[in-house]
């Protein structure tokens, strides 16, 4: 995420809302004034929403919204487990919902006050059932899959079809992969047909030993550098998220991306309202207004990671929909697995078998 | 209220982020997630990965401060021999860098090491071959030296230029000649400014993670990386904080070292 921009954003947009205020007065009618109604804490992604999106949500309901940001999922964890700040909106992924949710962190939305549920499409709602089995307590807001992002300059698009590319030796120094024990796991485990929530120490070892090997061709181990990389040609190819996809592609026409045939893993973060909220009707109305189609367009549009939500989809530009990195095919998706929380002791296993992949020579 | 009075807030700085957090970390290390006193966290560092990570950590950082002390002592002796003016002027030219970020400066570093970075577009501009430097332990071994020498310069420096050209004299008197004045004269005198140099260099070669992740591409791991990931991705402080009880260790060797040698510390800069 482009964390530093941000904050800057961030404060502009505080700057912005406080200039709003300024002036409420002479607003038009039908618009409220923020705080009005209450307030709504907000807990998201950095550069994960469109900022106006929040000052039009202000303007419709009169729920004065507060925003704070969060870096990675780990983070987020133990501030609403501490409980010490209190947020009624958070929209953390997948494996972390699963997590909350058994250790009884989130509350049942009540959908009879989101009704733009029925926006998000049926394919994403049963993605969204594999960490919540009975879709009460997510609405989903973006979703992707793991893929190989490559230079066409450089790789021919056959050979992307394999997750076998990234251990051939002609690429040497010229694959990067993720800072990230599980979704460097991805390849090594569709490659050997293991599930990629596997718990079996045999399995896990079998596609560590795999990384090790590949080690000597990997040019480095980054997270958001890759973008760096990719567009400036200094790496062919790598392990990549969709989302990511377009955001680079305007900076270098020659990248693209394939989600290779032994199947991957399909990422999804979802709108989740913590046990402690204390709004929890605004955070159901914050939640319902993301899923407006025309709002969840100008969030797709700002962070280019793709909306689930099909009402959405109606107002786009059709050659984002034809963009199959960014809205893969189903059959694609079925290939794919969503990350499962495996509990802490399996999370400290998979902790120590990165830092076999990462001392090994 | 009398003038110990002005110590106090030097006292509560002192408590508040030197010895607490120092206890802090005494007490994360020998404690497991109940609470129970364990040394577990301690013994870690005998695991193969940690055990490696070490070493390796040890050796990057004795060879980068080997370098450093032969880059340091030559150009120490030089400013030594010129003019007062000239050598405030150079050794003012050798400072400034420091007061840019180091992050930002190893960051510039990776962008002109890299495989189509500056410095192998200079190399193919001349028609010579192409290096692979980053993203190896060579790279590292160079961000440490940069990074470093000025640690080690400053001490040295201090310290030759407060031998008297008298000393030297009478060793010329007594019937040495140039190598003997300085192997037996000028570099005895001299051994505080280059044991406080090694352990400035030292120290933090060991402990560094930003210059192995920037220039290392995540491949190399030095114990200063398994530590922090271990309170950040890994969020298990005990074990982070029994490694780092374990690389104090090291500290506290090289500062007792440091205290024979220069027992007021007068040449830390």
């Amino acid at each position: 995420m482009k964390k530093g921009i941000a904050y800057l954003l961030v404060l502009a947009m505080i700057v912005a809302l406080l200039a709003g205020c300024g002036n409420a007065e002479s607003s038009q009618e039908g618009e409220f004034k923020a705080g009005e109604n209450g307030v709504v804490k907000v807990y998201n992604w950095g550069d994960y929403i469109d900022e106006e999106v929040i000052d039009m949500f202000e303007k419709e309901t009169g729920i004065e919204v507060i925003y704070d940001l969060f870096e990675n999922n780990e983070e987020m964890y133990p501030i609403i487990e501490a409980g010490g700040r209190v947020y009624d909106a958070v929209c953390p992924s997948d494996y972390m919902i699963e997590k909350m949710i058994q250790n009884g962190l989130l509350q049942e939305i009540n959908m009879d006050n989101v009704p733009n549920i029925q926006y998000i499409g049926e394919m994403h709602m049963q993605g969204a059932g594999s960490f919540d089995p009975e879709n009460t307590y997510a609405v989903p807001y973006t979703f992707g899959t793991v893929g190989i992002m490559y230079n066409t300059t450089m790789v021919g698009d056959d050979e992307v079809k394999s997750w076998n590319v990234l251990w051939d030796e002609k690429y040497s120094q010229s694959i990067v992969m993720y800072e990230s024990v599980r979704d460097s796991l991805v390849p090594a485990l569709r490659l050997l047909g293991y599930s990629l929530n596997t718990t079996d120490h045999a399995q896990l070892e079998e596609a560590t030993q795999m990384l090790i090997d590949q080690k000597p061709l990997v040019y480095s181990y980054v997270m958001d550098q890759i973008k760096d990389l990719m567009i400036n040609g200094e790496v062919a190819l790598g392990v990549a998220y969709s989302g990511e996809v377009l955001a680079i592609q305007e900076q270098n026409p020659d990248i693209s991306f394939c989600v290779p045939e032994e199947g991957s893993n399909y990422y999804m973060d979802a709108w989740v309202i913590p046990a402690k909220a204390e709004n929890k009707e605004n955070a159901e109305a914050w939640i319902n207004f993301l899923c407006r189609p025309d709002i969840a367009k100008m969030n797709f549009e700002y962070i280019t990671y793709s909306t689930p939500n099909e009402g959405a989809w109606e107002l786009l530009d059709t050659s984002y929909l034809e963009n199959k990195d960014v809205f893969p095919e189903a059959d694609v998706v079925e290939r794919c697995e969503v990350f499962r929380y495996l509990g802490e002791e399996m999370d400290q296993f998979y902790a120590d078998l990165w830092k076999r992949v990462k001392s090994a020579r | 209220m009398g003038r110990k009075s002005f110590a106090l807030p030097y006292v509560v700085w002192m408590i508040g982020f030197t010895i607490i957090p120092l206890a802090m970390i005494v007490f994360y290390g020998l404690t497991d997630n109940t609470g129970a006193f364990t040394l577990a966290n301690v013994a870690e560092v005998m695991t193969a990965e940690h055990a490696r990570a070490l070493w390796l950590s040890v050796g990057l950082s004795v060879v980068s401060t080997l370098i450093c002390l032969v880059l340091a002592y030559p150009l120490a002796m030089i400013l030594k021999g010129i003019s007062r003016n000239q050598n405030s002027l150079i050794v003012f030219i050798f400072i400034l860098p420091m007061w840019m970020n180091s992050l930002l400066r190893t960051m510039a570093w990776q962008t002109i090491l890299s495989n189509q970075g500056v410095l192998n577009a200079v190399l193919s501009f001349l028609g010579l071959p192409t290096v692979r430097i980053i993203n190896t332990a060579g790279a590292i071994i160079f961000g440490m030296v940069y990074d470093f020498m000025p640690f080690m310069v400053l001490p040295i420096y201090n310290v030759l230029i407060k031998i008297g050209q008298d000393k030297v004299d009478a060793a010329r008197d007594l019937g040495a000649n140039g190598f003997q004045t300085f192997v037996r004269v000028i570099f005895p005198m001299s051994m505080p400014g280059v044991v406080s140099g090694i352990t400035m260099v030292f120290v933090p070669a060991m402990t560094t993670f930003v210059i192995s992740n920037l220039l290392g591409g995540g491949k190399i791991l030095l114990i200063g990386n398994v530590i922090e990931q271990a309170f950040t991705s890994g969020s298990n402080w005990h074990l982070g904080s029994g490694l780092s009880l374990v690389l104090m260790v090291f500290i506290f060797i090289s500062m007792a070292v440091l205290a024979k040698y220069d027992p007021e510390g007068s040449n830390v800069i």
